[in-house]
């Protein structure tokens, strides 16, 4: 002990207090009784189970307060269930606590460390067993199997490398070319600037040419915004807002903080907010980060029209799509 | 002896002629174990491990580990006619058309969502309570291991349906890949088997999910348990125990009942919760697909820390020489987050490098009174809480009415500021708790009646605390602060003099102490 002071002496575990149970038979019967009852709710829980499991219907809804409607085989279930279990253990507690032996008993602990004796025989094995294998004398085998331990855990690494193909430049391309007809999502129709009202947005992915299909990976990078808003509202620099149609803006739709997609757009103020990390894009301002931890604005798809008067890209992106990565040149 | 005892007699012997169980038996049926409610946290943590590898394994049954996409025609209509991958379908599949197999999802789900809560308050109460110190700091160790792994396989677990929120979860976690300097990409392709999201990744981190985890978790949790049974358990301070023995009940019957029954009360529990409290209802978000997402996405709660970090963040990267370093995902996804999970792993260590104490430990501390402890876990408990509450500042921003931006400026100032705000509160706290124990001793526990002198002097009569209970106040030890001396006997500098002194300051802060009340004390104060 560190104090010099003498410390206020250890009165002793007191003496043991007996329950009620413990000498008057009337209340150790009521005990007895309370466990029974507690058992028999658990059986009744499982009663209930099975019945619900049978019987009640699987499209039977009903009206309950708190929980609003529900669905009664699923709620009943789950009440039978939680019953036949949760006595169990009532009654079990309730036992040891009422009617076993509730008087504290004493072991003693033992150091963790062996004594010193063991440890110089283990010391002692040890070095014989190292011994009688000549590690300590033959040198080439304890060099020969160090390199060929070592080497083994090559295999196993090298056979992780088929999990997947190098990723190539594939970050860098999506599937917009130059005149890649802009098409709606749901619905893949063809749209003209005319459809888009101004403060109207709408997703667009690109046309598919004839026997393509579209798979979740092209979407992951081809997702596009389209926003209209007065020409006029635009402070883009000359080629950005020659990118634009009208007054017809495009954004890839995939943030470029972590790749969600970008769903929220705020009329009134013009801005795009990510739901996933709340980064706020100044439309207007062709989506320049204006809040949150996003830092590249959005890439933007430029637009034109066809002979058609449909709504066309006029290149592919001139940047990556979506989080930022390592080969990133970004400029 | 009636016949049932001589059958057990026969298959006992049966089993001990060929095992020798009964020496190892006949000692442990009675072995020790001290009764707090605090001890039951660790259970809750096991027995919710149990009841996810029961619920889990019924899901498996008809769960289908497929990214392969078709059209949906089961009977919840909504979503009929839909493009779907059958993990999804499945999912809908266990939740509409199988008996049971909702509440089983849910129970699933729940289990997981108490077996994390279990594991961090565990965690605290360890931590607290002194519980890592000698000898149990490989216990420790496992346990940092076990919540994060925990912590990976919920991500694993909630991401295996395939629904719209998962789907994101799984995105932000490439993108999280994707950041890592040099072999981001690589890796990436390698996990999902080529681009985002593509066919592989459910059905690997499926058996990630129901194969390897849960084996690694079986082992880790059985060394978890042997080391307590083999260490014997730690006990709070009272009359009669001591750093040499364990006071409490025999394994048989009266622990074995009430921990046996434990099990049943927490799966009671969780079975009433998923039966009254949807969680998770995978169709009402839809099928995951890239170029869509629901506002408010939020991930569990044990990730949702790690998700605020991410919120709260600068928008930091660096573009040079043709390459680009997301620090805006590197710092709070992997940096900030490395950076304490092995600051928790290594503080037993750290701690008692600090108090040079290599005693072994069995009797745990009251928080009041290792206030530099106390006060440095609720620093990070702070840091975390504020973590956490940016992870929502979303829903917290609609529910009360904030902008975003508030809700986002509060949190990147206040991770900054509020932990050493915690620790400066927490310490002072601890310090003035010490104080109130040493008046307690020493003037005894205020009784409410009040007596008027005949000076007209009204005082409250005060009565002496039980022996008891003194002894609880009093028993801790207050260490003296290292004395490291940064010279040798003649007066030459030390090769390791910084660190000494770095050790000497930091146990003189932690030496700060309300003097604990001694005999003496009490012995003068009798006189008066």
């Amino acid at each position: 002990m560190s104090n010099e002071l003498e410390a206020i002496s250890d009165p002793g575990l007191p003496a043991h207090v007996h329950r009620k149970a413990d000498h008057d038979p009337i209340a150790e019967k009521k005990a007895e009784r309370q466990v029974a009852i507690l058992f028999l709710l658990s059986a009744a829980g499982t009663i209930l189970f099975i019945y619900s499991y049978i019987w009640i219907s699987q499209d039977l809804f009903i009206y309950l307060p708190v929980l609003g409607t529900t669905n009664a085989k699923q709620l009943f279930l789950g009440l039978g269930l939680a019953t036949s279990l949760f006595f169990i253990g009532a009654g079990a507690i309730h036992w040891a606590k009422t009617l076993m032996p509730d008087e504290e008993v004493i072991a003693m602990r033992h150091e963790m460390r062996s004594d010193d004796e063991d440890r110089a025989a283990l010391v002692k094995s040890a070095k014989e067993g190292a011994a009688a294998a000549g590690l300590g004398r033959r040198s080439l085998i304890k060099r020969t199997m160090g390199l060929s331990l070592g080497l083994i855990g090559l295999s196993p690494l090298l056979l992780l490398r088929d999990l997947g193909p190098l990723p190539a430049k594939e970050f860098d391309t999506t599937s917009w070319e130059k005149g890649t007809r802009l098409v709606t999502d749901p619905g893949n129709r063809p749209i003209k600037p005319s459809d888009l009202e101004v403060g109207a947005v709408a997703q667009v992915l690109p046309q598919l040419r004839a026997g393509e299909e579209r798979t979740l990976n092209n979407i992951g990078k081809d997702a596009v915004l389209l926003i209209r808003l007065r020409p006029e509202e635009f402070q883009l620099t000359p080629e950005k807002l020659a990118m634009t149609h009208e007054g017809i803006i495009a954004f890839s739709k995939i943030c470029s903080h972590m790749g969600c997609a970008i769903a929220l757009y705020e009329q009134q103020t013009k801005h795009l907010l990510c739901p996933c990390h709340q980064s706020t894009f100044d439309v207007p301002r062709g989506a320049k980060v204006i809040f949150g931890p996003a830092a590249r604005p959005l890439p933007q798809l430029g637009i034109s029209v066809d002979s058609e008067g449909y709504l066309v890209a006029q290149n592919p992106f001139s940047e990556p799509v979506g989080p930022s990565f390592w080969e990133r040149n970004t400029k | 002896m009636s016949a049932r005892e001589r059958i057990a007699g026969t298959v006992a012997g049966y089993v001990d002629d060929r095992t020798g169980a009964a020496k190892w038996m006949k000692k442990n049926l009675n072995k020790v174990f001290p009764d707090h409610w605090s001890f039951l946290l660790g259970e809750i943590a096991l027995y919710s491990f149990i009841i996810l590898l029961l619920s889990g394994t019924f899901l498996t049954f008809w769960f289908v580990p497929s990214q392969h996409e078709v059209i949906y025609n089961g009977s919840y209509q909504p979503l009929s006619g839909l493009s779907m991958s059958e993990a999804y379908q499945s999912t809908l599949h266990i939740s509409f058309d199988i008996r049971g197999g909702l509440l089983m999802r849910q129970i699933h789900h729940w289990a997981a969502l108490l077996f994390m809560v279990a594991i961090v308050v565990h965690l605290l109460r360890v931590y607290f309570t002194g519980a890592f110190r000698k000898p149990r700091e490989f216990n420790w160790i496992i346990g940092v291991g076990l919540l994060t792994l925990g912590i990976v396989e919920g991500f694993l677990g909630y991401s295996l349906p395939d629904d719209l929120l998962s789907g994101t979860g799984i995105r932000i976690a490439e993108a999280i890949i994707q950041a890592l300097p040099v072999v981001g990409s690589y890796i990436s392709y390698f996990a999902f088997g080529g681009a985002f999201p593509g066919d592989a990744f459910i059905p690997r981190i499926y058996t990630v999910h129901v194969l390897l985890l849960p084996g690694i978790f079986l082992a880790l949790i059985t060394v978890h348990l042997m080391l307590v049974w083999y260490q014997k358990h730690t006990q709070y301070p009272g009359p009669g125990r001591t750093e040499k023995n364990v006071v409490g009940y025999p394994l048989l019957p009266v622990y074995m009942a009430k921990a046996g029954g434990f099990f049943f009360i927490v799966f009671g529990v969780i079975a009433f919760l998923s039966a009254v409290a949807s969680i998770n209802p995978i169709w009402l978000y839809g099928p995951y697909t890239p170029g869509q997402i629901s506002a408010g996405s939020q991930p569990d709660w044990y990730m949702g820390w790690l998700d605020g970090l991410v919120r709260m963040s600068p928008p930091l990267e660096t573009h040079a020489f043709g390459h680009t370093i997301s620090w805006n995902i590197l710092i709070p996804g992997l940096i900030v987050p490395g950076i304490m999970f092995t600051g928790l792993a290594l503080y037993p260590f750290i701690e008692s490098w600090i108090s040079g104490d290599k005693r072994e430990h069995h009797i745990l501390d009251r928080p009041r009174n290792v206030p530099n402890r106390t006060a440095l876990g609720a620093m990070a408990l702070t840091f975390t809480i504020v973590g956490l509450l940016n992870g929502g500042n979303d829903i917290i921003s609609t529910t009360f009415h904030l902008t975003i931006n508030q809700m986002m400026w509060f949190s990147r100032i206040g991770i900054l500021v509020l932990p050493p705000i915690a620790f400066v509160i927490t310490k002072r706290l601890c310090l003035s708790l010490q104080r109130a124990d040493r008046d307690l001793v020493l003037h005894g526990r205020e009784t409410g009646t009040l007596v008027r002198m005949p000076s007209g002097e009204f005082v409250e009569v005060h009565e002496p605390i039980s022996a008891e209970k003194a002894w609880v106040l009093t028993q801790h030890e207050q260490p003296k602060p290292l004395e490291l001396s940064d010279t040798d006997a003649r007066g030459v500098k030390r090769p390791g003099a910084i660190k000494n002194k770095l050790r000497n300051r930091m146990s003189r802060a932690n030496a700060v102490a309300v003097p604990k009340v001694s005999a003496q004390d009490l012995k003068e104060i009798e006189h008066h």
